[in-house]
């Protein structure tokens, strides 16, 4: 059924690819989270003229498919002269650094919104009491609103990013060869299904697990508050009560 | 200023509208079967379902519709050379709409079993109670109980499909991408088109979102609507 010699032959691109996508995973998830963490908080702002902007940008990224924002950079921004003599052309002209720039705007309008959410959600209390205690606005952004928001999110972002390591396959519209172009190349080399997708299937079937449980060790670590084992406490020893009636 | 091609970029946007409608349509019937089956008493059933939204949802979208137009034609073409058919060459749209609906069960899957179980059993109960046969009480309670709480899931999962509808133009399906890909090599004005297509998505999807508002609004009359922070 299989043909396992095609399999043991087309290992080391499928290893190569399987780096290239992680590749690209890895670049667009850190630079999209540095983004969204400013763009949440401008996005969830009182103030219409920032709020607005950040808005008009994550409905426009959303509202679009990825693989046509991908091509309106790729292959569309060469239209212009101006790019193509501008000092950023080499930056342009690779599909790397196109592929990297959608992903990472892709990313960010998605993980802003969630963000923005978790950041509204977070009771007005919380903030108030750090601001009596005498928190600068700065400590109550690092050590009060932004760790909750993230509990809040984390979750969520689980999913983001393993819904953005499937769509780095898309990079293999634009000649990057991560898994499903290898998978592609060889299906065209030997006409066979199994060895070729079902292949990359395996390789995204085990990145989608990985990551799936890595993100559960983090809700387990962020989120044990909400374990109800985790908080289970001992009953005090008896000879100790009187500790614990005081 | 789009050199002509702006009919038949709209041509693609009917090719695009009716992939993703008749995508939608499989998906509801994949979604329906598996919200059933998750909600089953059988063993067996509930362990297909699960498999299937598992592994669907693991996967890129991309990679599955490969796999079926690629696997699909060399699978119906095994069986034409066995019954003596000839070369049967794998229709697009057919390779299209079917992973896509097959991929979006998956999601609605779970939209729909959370709809049928915010149900309470004792409203069934209580129909049943009242002398309404089993199809009133499908009708007259269920479904429009399901369509409220499914509305939410159901309009995420339509956006996310018509996007998505954009990978058919990797199968070699005429859609509005590939002819704003054909276009752009005519014109050489690549922006142009691709800048087009994007724009035509966003007035889909905000219509979209306007009419399943409206549908949502009308669904929950009579629901006492939670204090929104």
């Amino acid at each position: 059924m299989i043909n396992w010699s095609i399999v043991i032959e087309t290992l080391p691109a499928f290893w190569h690819g399987l780096q290239i996508t992680l590749l690209l995973l890895v670049i667009s998830i850190s630079s999209g989270l540095l983004l969204s963490i400013p763009l949440s908080v401008a996005r969830a702002s009182a103030n219409p003229w920032i709020r607005t902007p950040v808005w008009l940008y994550t409905y426009v990224i959303r509202g679009t498919p990825l693989l046509v924002q991908l091509f309106v950079l790729y292959y569309g921004l060469p239209q212009f002269d101006s790019v193509r003599e501008s000092a950023l052309w080499p930056l342009f002209r690779s599909p790397w650094f196109c592929a990297w720039l959608a992903f990472t705007l892709n990313t960010t309008a998605y993980t802003t919104e969630m963000f923005a959410g978790a950041i509204r959600s977070t009771p007005a209390g919380e903030i108030e009491a750090a601001r009596a205690m005498g928190l600068t606005r700065f400590q109550v952004f690092r050590d009060v609103f932004w760790p909750g928001a993230w509990r809040r999110a984390l979750p969520q972002y689980g999913n983001e990013v393993v819904q953005m390591m499937h769509a780095t396959a898309l990079a293999s519209t634009v000649t990057i060869v991560e898994i499903l172009r290898v998978a592609r190349d060889v299906y065209t080399n030997y006409l066979v299904v199994p060895e070729s997708f079902g292949m990359a299937a395996v390789l995204y079937l085990m990145l989608t697990v990985i990551l799936t449980q890595g993100f559960r060790l983090l809700e387990r670590h962020y989120l044990r508050h909400l374990d109800p084992k985790a908080s289970r406490t001992q009953a005090p020893p008896k000879g100790k009560q009187h500790i614990a009636d005081a | 200023m789009f050199y002509g091609y702006l009919p038949m970029i709209l041509d693609g946007l009917r090719v695009t509208l009716s992939v993703a409608s008749v995508s939608l349509g499989v998906a509801s019937v994949f979604g329906m079967l598996g919200a059933l089956a998750k909600l089953s008493a059988s063993p067996v059933l509930r362990g297909i379902a699960t498999i299937y939204t598992t592994v669907v949802r693991s996967l890129p979208d991309l990679l599955l519709m490969l796999i079926v137009f690629y696997g699909g034609q060399i699978l119906l073409n095994r069986v034409a050379e066995a019954r003596g058919w000839g070369y049967v060459d794998i229709n697009a749209f057919a390779a299209g709409t079917l992973t896509l609906g097959f991929v979006f069960g998956a999601y609605l899957t779970e939209t729909f079993r959370g709809a049928i179980l915010a149900i309470p059993r004792g409203q069934i109960e209580a129909g049943h109670a009242c002398g309404l046969s089993g199809w009133q009480v499908v009708w007259h309670i269920m479904l429009p109980q399901m369509i409220r709480h499914a509305i939410p899931g159901f309009t995420n999962n339509w956006l996310v499909m018509l996007k998505a509808t954009a990978l058919v133009s990797i199968i070699g399906l005429d859609d509005m991408v590939h002819r704003a890909g054909l276009a752009s090599a005519a014109t050489r004005a690549p922006f142009t088109f691709y800048a087009l297509t994007g724009l035509i998505y966003l007035a889909v999807t905000t219509i979209s979102i306007l009419v399943l508002t409206a549908i949502e609004r009308r669904y929950s009359r009579g629901v006492r609507r939670e204090a929104t922070r």
